[in-house]
C-alpha cells in the first residue's frame, strides 16, 4: 500500500488560486509596456502571459493577487483595483 | 564454500555480489571496515558502482536517498552516532518509500561516549518505517543482506531495510560461514526495477509537501505495508532455502521452546551464548529454551503469541533502553498478550550487556536463575554497586 | 571445544595470531570462532585475542574466562596482571620471553617458554614472535600439526615473508619440543 507519494508536473493546475485574492486584484494598462517580462517572472503562479509591448495579462483563475507584478513594474503600467471593477 | 572471514568481510562482499550502483557512507567504529572493503573492492574494479566519499553520515544518508530515488540499487551503513546523524534522512528514506539497505554495525550510544555493543542506535531508530533485521552470526548476517534487498525492492513493499548485526561481537569477530555465489545471488535477487524514479523525461516530485487533508494516508499505508512484509517474509525465506538451501523463519527463531517452562526472548549475538547455556541446563534436565526475534520491524505478534503463549516463565532480555520506561522489547512482548487468555503467569525483564559490557554464560544462568514466579521489572545483570557510590550534590 | 586465550599489546599482532590460528583450524576442518577484546584502542594498550573452536558450529560470543591454552605475546604484561587466571587444571602456557619465567602453576599445567622474538628477528627480520609462538603452539598442544601451519601461512602470505614466517614456525616448533624431550 502506498496512499499519497509523488506529485506528477501540471498538478497545480487543479488548484484555482484566483479564489484566494481579497478584493484587489491587478490591472495591466497596456500604455507604457516595455515587454521586460519582469511581471511575468516576479508572478508566483505563474499566470502571466504575454508576446510583445502592451500585450501582457494575467489569468484571473490563478491570480492570488499580491501584487508583486505591480511592485516590480519599472513603469507603473500595472495597478491594483477593486475586484468588482473592469479591468479592461 | 565455506570460508573464514571476519564478519565485515563477509558482509562487503555479500553486498558486492548484489551489485549497488551506489555506495555512500562514512567511516565510523565498529562499522569502519565494512566500507573500508567496498571501497578497496569498488577502486579494485571488482564492482562496477559509484563510490561517492562524503564529509558526515547525513550526507551519506542523503547520498543513497538520491541515488535510490533515481532508481538505483544502494548501499551504506553506520552506527551509533552515525546512524543518528543520519536520523533525519532516515526517516525520509522510508516516508519516500526508497529501498535502501542500511547495515548497523550496534553501538551505545554517547554519552558516556563509548564504542562498543548494545542495540540502542537502531532500536531508537524502530519507528522510522525501516524493516530491521537482528542477526546472531556470520551466516545469518551474510544471508539476510541478501533477504533485505529482496525484501525491501518487493513492489508491494518498497520500504528501506535496516540489518543489525552486533559490533566486534559479530563486526570483527572472524567466523566460519558459507559465501553465496555470484550465480546463486542472481537467481535469488533480480536487478532492481521501480515504477517512479526522477527522471528528466517523465518528470515526478518525490517527497513532496503533504498537509493535513493527505499526510495521515502516507503513513497510514507504510503501517499496512509492514503487515504485508509479515505476509512476504516467509514466501522470500523459502525462496531463499530453495537457492541457497538454507531455510530460515525470517521472523523468529525458537530454539527448545516446545516443552520449556522458561524461556528467555533475545536478539542478535548473545542468541548463541544463550543456546549454549541452554544446552548446558538441558543436560541436567531443566527445561529451559529461547525465542530469537529475527524481525523487530515489523514486529511478528501473532508469532510471538504462538511461541510464548504456553510457556509459564517468559524473561526478556534488552540489551538497549527507554530511559524512564520499560525497556523497548519488554514493553511490545507484553503489549502481544494484553486481554488474552492463553499467556505466560510471569514475563520478566533482564537489562544485559549495555556498552559492551561482556555478556558471559554466567550472566546468561543469572537470568535464568532470577525467572521465578516473582515478576522483576527492569533487573540489570552484571550491574557493578560499588560504581554507583559518586555523588554530586 | 578448546579456548585459546592470547594477551598482548595492540599493536603486536594478536589478531593476527589469533585469525591465523582459527585459519588452520578452519583448514583442519573444524570450526574456529577468533575475535578480539579491544581498550582504549591505543598502541602498547594490553588487550586480548581469543579463539573458540569445536567440531560443531561455535555459539558462545563471551570472552574467555577458563581457557585451554594460553599464549602470551609480551612477558612484561605478567608484570601487573595475572595472564593465567581461569587456566584449567591440565591448561598449557606458551610465553615469549628470552630468560624464562618462573609460575606457580598447578600439578598438571604446563607451560613452555621461547624467545620468540629472536626467531623472529632472525628469520622475519623484525620482532614480531607471533607465528614462532603458533609454531610453538602446535608442538606443546598437539592440537594442530606443523603442515596445517605452513599450508595456513602459505596461503596467507607469499614471497619472503611467506619464508621467513615458515622458518620462524619450524624454530619456534622444534625449540619446544626439544624442551619436552629435555
Amino acid at each position: 500500500m502506498f496512499g499519497p507519494l509523488v506529485s506528477k508536473p501540471g498538478s497545480s493546475r487543479n488548484n484555482k488560486t484566483g479564489s484566494w485574492r481579497a478584493g484587489l486584484k491587478p490591472k495591466f494598462l497596456r500604455k507604457n509596456c516595455i515587454a521586460c517580462k519582469m511581471c511575468l517572472l516576479v508572478c508566483p503562479e505563474d499566470c502571466i502571459r504575454g508576446e510583445g509591448k502592451n500585450t501582457y495579462d494575467c489569468d484571473y483563475a490563478y491570480c492570488k493577487g499580491c501584487g508583486g507584478c505591480v511592485k516590480v513594474c519599472p513603469k507603473a503600467d500595472i495597478v491594483m483595483v477593486k475586484e468588482e471593477e473592469n479591468s479592461k | 564454500m565455506k570460508e573464514f572471514l571476519e564478519g565485515s568481510i563477509a558482509v562487503a562482499r555479500v553486498v558486492k555480489l548484489c551489485k549497488p550502483g551506489v555506495i555512500s557512507a562514512y567511516p565510523i567504529t565498529p562499522q569502519t571496515h565494512i566500507v573500508e572493503e567496498l571501497a578497496q573492492i569498488v577502486a579494485n574494479g571488482e564492482l562496477n558502482s559509484q563510490f561517492i566519499n562524503v564529509e558526515s553520515e547525513h550526507s551519506a544518508a542523503s547520498v543513497v536517498l538520491g541515488g535510490s530515488a533515481a532508481g538505483v540499487r544502494v548501499y551504506t551503513a553506520t552506527s551509533s552516532q552515525g546512524l543518528f546523524y543520519m536520523s533525519e534522512v532516515i526517516f525520509n528514506i522510508a516516508g519516500m518509500r526508497l529501498p535502501v539497505v542500511l547495515t548497523c554495525a550496534n553501538r551505545a550510544v554517547s554519552a558516556p561516549i563509548n564504542i562498543w555493543n548494545d542495540h540502542q542506535d537502531s532500536i531508537s531508530l524502530r519507528d522510522a518505517g525501516w524493516i530491521q533485521f537482528y542477526v546472531e552470526n556470520h551466516q545469518e548476517l551474510a544471508d539476510y543482506h541478501l533477504m533485505a534487498y529482496r525484501l525491501a525492492e518487493d513492489k508491494s513493499v518498497m520500504l528501506p531495510a535496516m540489518v543489525c548485526m552486533d559490533g566486534y561481537t559479530l563486526t570483527h569477530a572472524i567466523d566460519v560461514l558459507d559465501m553465496p555465489t555470484q550465480e546463486q545471488v542472481d537467481k535469488f535477487l533480480p536487478s532492481y526495477k521501480t515504477s517512479y524514479k526522477l527522471d528528466v523525461d517523465n518528470p515526478i516530485t518525490m517527497g513532496p509537501l503533504a498537509d493535513p487533508d493527505y499526510y495521515m494516508e502516507a503513513r497510514y499505508a507504510i503501517q499496512e505495508t509492514h503487515k504485508e512484509v509479515i505476509k512476504l517474509i516467509p514466501k522470500v525465506t523459502a525462496e531463499f532455502s530453495r537457492v541457497f538451501g538454507r531455510s530460515y523463519n525470517g521472523l523468529i527463531e525458537e530454539y527448545q521452546v516446545t516443552d520449556a517452562d522458561k524461556v528467555i526472548v533475545a536478539m542478535g549475538s548473545v542468541c548463541g551464548t544463550i543456546k549454549e547455556v541452554i544446552n548446558e541446563l538441558r543436560k541436567k534436565g531443566k527445561k529451559v529454551g529461547l525465542l530469537k526475534i529475527v524481525s523487530y520491524r515489523p514486529f511478528p505478534v501473532s508469532e510471538i503469541y504462538e511461541s510464548l503463549k504456553n510457556v509459564p516463565k517468559v524473561g526478556i532480555i534488552d540489551r538497549s533502553l527507554s530511559l524512564g520506561s520499560f525497556a523497548p522489547l519488554v514493553s511490545e512482548i507484553k503489549a502481544v498478550f494484553f486481554g488474552k487468555n492463553k499467556k505466560p503467569a510471569v514475563i520478566s525483564s533482564f537489562i544485559v550487556g549495555l556498552g559492551g559490557r561482556d555478556i558471559t554464560k554466567d550472566s546468561i544462568r543469572d537470568v535464568f536463575g532470577l525467572m521465578t514466579s516473582k515478576e522483576k521489572a527492569c533487573e540489570f545483570i552484571d550491574l557493578k554497586p560499588e560504581l554507583l557510590k559518586e555523588e554530586y550534590e | 571445544m578448546k579456548e585459546i586465550r592470547i594477551h598482548a599489546r595492540a599493536g603486536q599482532g594478536a589478531i593476527t595470531t589469533a585469525s591465523l590460528l582459527g585459519y588452520v583450524y578452519f583448514l583442519k576442518g573444524v570450526y574456529a570462532y577468533a575475535f578480539p577484546s579491544f581498550g582504549a584502542a591505543r598502541m602498547g594498550a594490553p588487550m586480548n585475542a581469543f579463539v573458540r573452536t569445536d567440531t560443531l558450529p561455535v555459539l558462545l560470543k563471551s570472552q574467555i574466562y577458563e581457557p585451554d591454552y594460553i599464549i602470551i605475546v609480551d612477558e612484561t604484561l605478567m608484570r601487573g596482571f595475572n595472564c593465567l587466571s581461569g587456566l584449567k587444571e591440565d591448561g598449557i602456557v606458551i610465553i615469549n620471553s628470552k630468560e624464562g619465567v618462573d609460575l606457580a602453576l598447578k600439578p598438571k599445567q604446563k607451560v613452555y617458554t621461547l624467545a620468540a622474538n629472536d626467531i623472529a628477528l632472525k628469520n622475519i627480520g623484525r620482532p614480531l614472535g607471533n607465528t614462532a609462538l603458533l609454531g610453538a603452539y602446535a608442538a606443546a598442544t598437539g592440537e594442530i600439526g606443523l603442515d596445517n601451519l605452513t599450508e595456513a601461512i602459505k596461503k596467507k602470505f607469499s614471497g619472503k615473508i611467506q619464508d621467513g614466517n615458515i622458518a620462524a614456525i619450524k624454530e619456534g616448533y622444534e625449540t619446544v619440543l626439544k624442551n619436552k624431550k629435555g
